[in-house]
């Protein structure tokens, strides 16, 4: 009798092999399903142990997850265009032509950039009105807060210095009028101005400093701040559940008609 | 050189241990503040590849009398008015938009927040805080009229041709 697929699943994860990559090993066991969180460098910045209500849509309606999902497709679809455009004067606005127009699959690249960054900071709000309105952001939860609060000021920098780079018209002036808004700062703000652009006007200079960044040093601080982010939900004490709400009264609900 | 022990805590509470922090700290902040610096003058341009702030505006000639001519590429206006020459910034004090001149309606505005100002700068209405500035003029050798736009200068001060 042939052996069923997953049989040769079970196989392949008792080889040498895969072994040597995922020490957790194999079964259905309590110990060893925390133990596959546990022990992979991506999944224990979570928890190991979620209860169900609080996985059930009401409780957070994904906003978090769905934020997530924005950020990575922005990093993979960033990182494509990247390979097509120059942050130079002369042929910034010329490349984003190319990619609107010459470039296979350049118009849906960039236009899944462009529409996931609107999604993102639309999400971004969404997701911290939620924690807001459910009282999520409350203690033990306050330092978590802030982490939030940091990352939506690097999510709308990053929207900011995205604007930019087309280096067209609107590009021009959305920037323009933008970087005059740091002058206002009290004493220090022409500096600033200064060290945004790198001149007096948005220049090549400028073009180079929102290019760098947009897509190294704003990322990268996105990923680190993210990590932390979703590393403090376990050492909080797991995702939030307010006694009071739908989904806790329905888990409570159900536990009692499954005991009686 | 007889005298010199190591007692466990000397004067001040200063022995060996103490003395390192000190000494491992105060380097630290020693270089953390020389990065600093460090980091401020090398995101400061030394060399900037900008236009020049001095720009030739041609022959007097060239600009009839009540008239306000806006250069874009350099951002100003040459205005030719009863009293004489003038060169106003066509930036706008609010958040750097460059403003237009309406000669339907003898003012200019800027397309971005809507400050309106008039013929020689005084502000009409804002959002912008200021007027916009008057900027040096004068004429050179060759009888062409010379703008810096680095220098700004009080109002009403005309160059007569």
């Amino acid at each position: 009798m042939a052996k069923r697929v997953i049989q040769y699943f079970d196989d392949l994860r008792d080889t040498r092999l895969w072994r040597s990559i995922f020490r957790s090993g194999t079964g259905s066991s309590t110990l060893h399903r925390a133990l596959a969180i546990q022990q992979n460098v991506f999944l224990h910045l979570f928890s190991t142990k979620v209860r169900r209500r609080m996985l059930s849509f009401s409780a957070t309606w994904y906003l978090g997850t769905l934020t997530l999902g924005t950020f990575l497709i922005l990093v993979i679809t960033g990182i494509l265009l990247m390979l097509y455009y120059h942050p130079s004067v002369p042929q910034a606005y010329a490349d984003t032509k190319d990619l609107q127009f010459v470039v296979s699959s350049g118009l849906f690249l960039r236009n899944l950039h462009r529409w996931s960054a609107h999604a993102m900071v639309f999400l971004v709000f969404a997701h911290m009105f939620k924690v807001f309105y459910r009282g999520a952001y409350r203690p033990p939860r306050e330092f978590n807060w802030v982490i939030g609060v940091i990352l939506l000021l690097i999510t709308l920098l990053l929207s900011y210095t995205g604007y930019l780079l087309p280096w067209d018209q609107l590009a021009f002036w959305a920037i323009t009028v933008g970087s005059n808004i740091a002058s206002a700062v009290p004493l220090l703000g022409n500096k600033i101005h200064f060290l945004l652009l790198g001149g007096n006007s948005v220049n090549a200079n400028a073009l180079l400093r929102f290019y760098v960044l947009h897509c190294m040093i704003l990322p990268l601080m996105a990923i680190f701040l993210i990590a932390i982010h979703f590393w403090r939900i376990r050492k909080d004490g797991g995702l939030y559940a307010h006694p009071s709400e739908p989904a806790t009264l329905r888990a409570k609900a159900a536990a009692g008609q499954v005991a009686q | 050189m007889a005298e010199e022990k190591h007692p466990p805590d000397s004067a001040g509470g200063l022995n060996r241990r103490v003395f390192f922090v000190k000494l491992g700290l105060g380097s630290l902040s020693i270089a953390a503040a020389g990065t600093a610096v460090f980091a401020y003058q090398f995101l400061s341009p030394n060399v900037l590849y900008e236009p020049s702030p001095t720009i030739n505006a041609g022959k007097p000639g060239s600009y009839p009398l009540d008239s306000v001519t806006l250069d874009v590429n350099s951002g100003i206006y040459i205005v030719h008015s009863k009293e004489g020459f003038f060169s106003l910034s066509a930036v706008c004090t609010h958040l750097g938009c460059l403003t237009a001149w309406k000669p339907d309606l003898g003012i200019i505005a800027c397309p971005c927040h809507g400050s309106k100002f008039q013929q020689n700068g005084q502000k009409i209405e804002g959002p912008a805080p200021k007027p916009l500035p008057w900027k040096r003029m004068w004429v050179n050798d060759d009888g062409d009229l010379m703008v810096d736009r680095s220098t700004d200068i009080g109002p009403m001060q005309f160059v007569r041709v």
